[in-house]
């Protein structure tokens, strides 16, 4: 029998004949990454090859030193005794898929992606492939994720109902925070909106890259006393609504922007008020459409709803296993 | 139905009261009739629908989902109505997105028999949104359960048409689903005529006092009686339609069937409902037992019989008493109460005292464990409507209290967003601390930042957003009684409780022990 082209190792996904892992979970010797997200790009491996921008995100978070050496992915490389390239993966600025050819099949990992417009990247793009390697956070046909413009609206109205309270907005630093500005301004939303300290280096460094995310003011701006962020919009980091932060602001409204939040019990147990389901992963039915989209001769699943979405390969008379990776988090989402 | 959905959705996730009564009052200012009716008639549970049943809903989602995807999914969200609402396969051609009006949504399931039912309530789950087929399935089902009582739905009326919430609770049962007349009432019409027999009338509250209060007045001109621990009840009847409300307008009757088939008279009175045997009066948690039940047992009718200790008298024989003084009204009750000739119908019995100190004495040492204080009452009041300071005060006795450990804490909503206001606490059970019951009040704004300070400083463990603390901190918790509890570790329930005290001079080895709790417990009946 053919070697097959990706195995699983307990680091990560491995490629035998490149001699490489995506997105592993310790520190190894040759690395690709799909996207900065902190359960995909960790610190400490000796190379790293991954988008410019992802590179620098990672730069960003882990310091200068997060590798022993790295490469920017361009257009059609040869690792080893196989070819890679990165595509977008429209999930987060700089997030790609990535494809990988070897012991004669075309493989391509996903890593995270969604298929709904995000004016914060670059859209994503259909890799032909024999293995789609498939992640599965919203693997589960309860999650259909609406159209983020109208989530936006919510806060909004939000905003408009309750003028004498702070809305504060979780959402994790790289990525949901930039899409929930974006949004907001493609609402019309042109007051300045308050960021957390965690978030002022990756709003920077997507300024930088063209993504205007307009006026943008640090929270803990010592102009401003508790009553002045009455009618604002304040977003954080989902941690700081534990932290004494919080109390800054005046009866504050706390939203949160994540998939999860169409379940009613998942946005309660987080004490939130006003959920704003807005993901950056592929809800349902762009997964599966995916899946029937790239037509791959089998079907790899990760992280997340494995169980279901093997399920649904299953009844669809499609080839399908799952990886069984350990490592990825969903409550980053 | 969007309109109603979006209000759901609302609700959901405010926790605090004045932000529901908030939420709601805009509803029904920006809603028309009478789906703003309809709506506050599903929220008060008095939108009668044909009941759809969870098995109904099962079957219909079977023929659309691979059952081993919808049990997949339901064990993750964990709320069938939420499940099927998330889950429904959209049809191909999306609905366009034209607003199924409310009102139509419930005359058609009024009037759509048993066989029809399964179809249209799939051809309009096929039509909504998953929002809206929440909303939907909530309202077929009946339990609506989205955190609004009967109460606050009404208190919310009360906010938006700024009128008097006593007033509307007087005669709410004489009104009927869409209530087309009282939001007409609310907009500067004329106040509705209630035409329903037997309604409720507004009751008559008191304040609490202290000895220090009462050394200003003179005994003379008060009569006082024993505070029941039970539930405060009207007990009406009317041309042979009889009732039991509760102090807030709330129709219980249907779970003491025993005690309406006493009600043989023509009238209206003022009492407590109590579990009775004879003499013994059983405990609050006895009475507990028998409330909230659609059907209730012979057995738990035989073992957990249904009596009322009156206290005032409203109307009798056609006559209205309110405008008697009470001694007046006191008279009529007697002669009224001996006139039934029921022995689990009596008259609350009037104290003998002369002095405040008679008082307290008694109060100290009452005759039976269910008593948890006095009422005293001006000789000379009429019976008004509502909680007013003067004529009637509630003396109560004092509340029980232990020194706890704090275990827990979870952050509190709005002003107290960003605080861990809602505390866990517990005592000594051996060699362990068993948790014995949650408090998030009682404590000031400067005793609230100390407290939030030192769960920041000691958390030991997180789970979501529960912290568990290194135990240390120990608290002098008031509260008004406690019961047996089955679904406790601990085995013990507190009521009201509260944190009176924060025991930084107390070390945690010092805290209560679980048999100082258990001795409070009232004797178990067997």
């Amino acid at each position: 029998m053919a070697r097959l082209p990706l195995v699983t190792r307990p680091e990560g996904l491995y490629c035998p004949s490149g001699g490489f892992f995506i997105d592993p979970m310790r520190p190894v010797d040759r690395a690709l990454i799909t996207h900065a997200h902190a359960d995909h790009a960790r610190a400490g491996h000796k190379a790293v090859l991954a988008t410019r921008q992802t590179l620098d995100l990672m730069a960003i978070r882990y310091g200068d030193d997060f590798a022993g050496a790295r490469q920017v992915a361009d257009g059609v490389m040869q690792v080893g005794d196989a070819t890679v390239s990165f595509h977008p993966a429209g999930h987060v600025l700089g997030s790609a898929q990535i494809s990988v050819a070897a012991d004669g099949q075309r493989v391509t990992v996903s890593g995270d992606y969604a298929r709904v417009a995000n004016p914060s990247c670059a859209p994503w793009e259909p890799v032909p492939c024999d293995i789609f390697v498939t992640e599965a956070t919203f693997g589960l046909p309860v999650f259909h994720h609406p159209d983020p413009a109208t989530e936006a609206q919510k806060l909004l109205a939000s905003v408009a109902a309750f003028p004498e309270r702070a809305h504060i907005v979780g959402a994790y630093s790289l990525g949901k925070a930039q899409r929930v500005i974006m949004l907001l301004r493609q609402a019309g939303w042109d007051a300045p909106i308050y960021i957390h300290g965690a978030l002022q280096r990756i709003c920077d460094y997507h300024i930088a890259q063209g993504i205007p995310l307009g006026d943008l003011r640090p929270a803990t701006d010592d102009c401003m006393k508790k009553a002045d962020f009455a009618g604002h919009i304040i977003i954080a980091p989902p941690s700081a609504f534990e932290a004494t932060w919080a109390q800054r602001f005046p009866d504050p409204v706390l939203a949160f922007a994540s998939g999860w939040m169409s379940v009613r019990a998942r946005a309660r147990q987080r004490g939130v008020e006003l959920p704003l389901i807005i993901s950056d992963h592929v809800d349902w039915a762009d997964l599966t459409r995916t899946i029937e989209e790239l037509n791959p001769a089998e079907t790899w699943v990760t992280h997340g709803r494995e169980d279901a979405v093997i399920r649904w390969c299953e009844l669809q008379g499609r080839a399908a296993r799952p990886l069984h990776l350990a490592g990825y988090e969903d409550e980053a989402e | 139905m969007k309109d109603f959905a979006a209000l759901l959705e609302r609700l959901a996730f405010t926790p605090q009261r004045n932000g529901k009564l908030r939420l709601l009052a805009q509803y029904f200012t920006a809603v028309p009739d009478p789906e703003r009716g309809l709506a506050l008639a599903a929220l008060t549970g008095d939108l009668k629908l044909r009941a759809v049943t969870a098995s109904l809903l099962r079957g219909l989602v079977a023929e659309r989902v691979d059952p081993e995807l919808f049990a997949i999914s339901y064990d993750f969200v964990g709320d069938l109505a939420e499940t099927i609402a998330l889950i429904w396969p959209e049809p191909d051609a999306p609905p366009n997105d034209t607003d199924l009006p409310l009102p139509q949504l419930v005359e058609e399931l009024q009037q759509t028999g048993k066989a029809g039912l399964p179809a249209l309530i799939a051809s309009r789950l096929d039509a909504l949104n998953a929002s809206e087929r929440y909303a939907y399935l909530k309202l077929a089902t009946g339990g609506m359960r989205v955190g609004v009582s009967a109460r606050l739905a009404r208190a919310a009326f009360a906010e938006y048409g700024k009128l008097p919430l006593t007033e509307i609770e007087e005669i709410w049962h004489g009104l009927k689903p869409p209530y087309l007349e009282l939001f007409a009432w609310a907009e500067g019409g004329d106040k509705p005529e209630s035409a329903a027999l037997a309604p409720f009338r507004p009751v008559m509250l008191s304040t609490a006092t202290d000895l220090d209060a009462l050394s200003a007045l003179n005994p003379a001109d008060y009569a006082a009686e024993w505070k029941w621990d039970g539930i405060r009840v009207q007990a009406v009847s009317d041309q042979g339609t009889r009732r039991l409300y509760s102090r807030t307008g709330e129709d219980i009757g249907g779970a003491f069937p025993d005690l309406l088939d006493r009600l043989d008279f023509d009238g209206v009175i003022d009492g407590e409902l109590l579990v009775r045997r004879g003499d013994q009066v059983g405990t609050f948690g006895e009475l507990q037992q028998r409330l909230n039940r659609k059907t209730v047992s012979k057995k738990l009718l035989e073992s957990h019989p249904a009596g009322l200790r009156a206290y005032d008298l409203l109307l009798w024989g056609g006559e209205d008493l309110r405008a008697l003084p009470f001694d007046s009204r006191r008279a009529r009750l007697e002669l009224a109460i001996a006139g039934l000739g029921d022995p689990q119908i009596d008259a609350s019995a009037l104290l003998e005292f002369s002095t405040w100190d008679d008082l307290a004495a008694l109060r100290a040492d009452p005759p039976d464990a269910v008593i948890e204080g006095v009422m005293i009452k001006r000789r000379d009041s009429p019976y008004l409507a509502g909680r007013m300071k003067g004529p009637w005060f509630k003396w109560k006795r004092d509340p029980l209290v232990i020194d706890a450990v704090l275990l827990y804490a979870q952050r509190g909503h709005g002003k107290r967003s960003g605080y861990y206001s809602d505390f866990t606490f517990g005592v000594w059970d051996g060699e362990e601390l068993v948790p014995v019951g949650k408090a998030y009040f009682g404590f000031t704004d400067d005793e609230l930042k100390a407290l939030d300070r030192f769960v920041r400083n000691n958390t030991v463990d997180r789970y979501g957003p529960v912290r568990a603390v290194k135990p240390t901190k120990v608290v002098e918790v008031a509260f008004e009684g406690l019961n047996r509890s089955a679904r406790h570790k601990s085995g013990v329930a507190m009521r009201f409780p509260r944190i009176s005290r924060i025991r930084d001079d107390k070390p945690a080895a010092e805290a209560d022990r679980i048999e100082t709790l258990r001795a409070m417990l009232p004797p178990e009946v067997t």
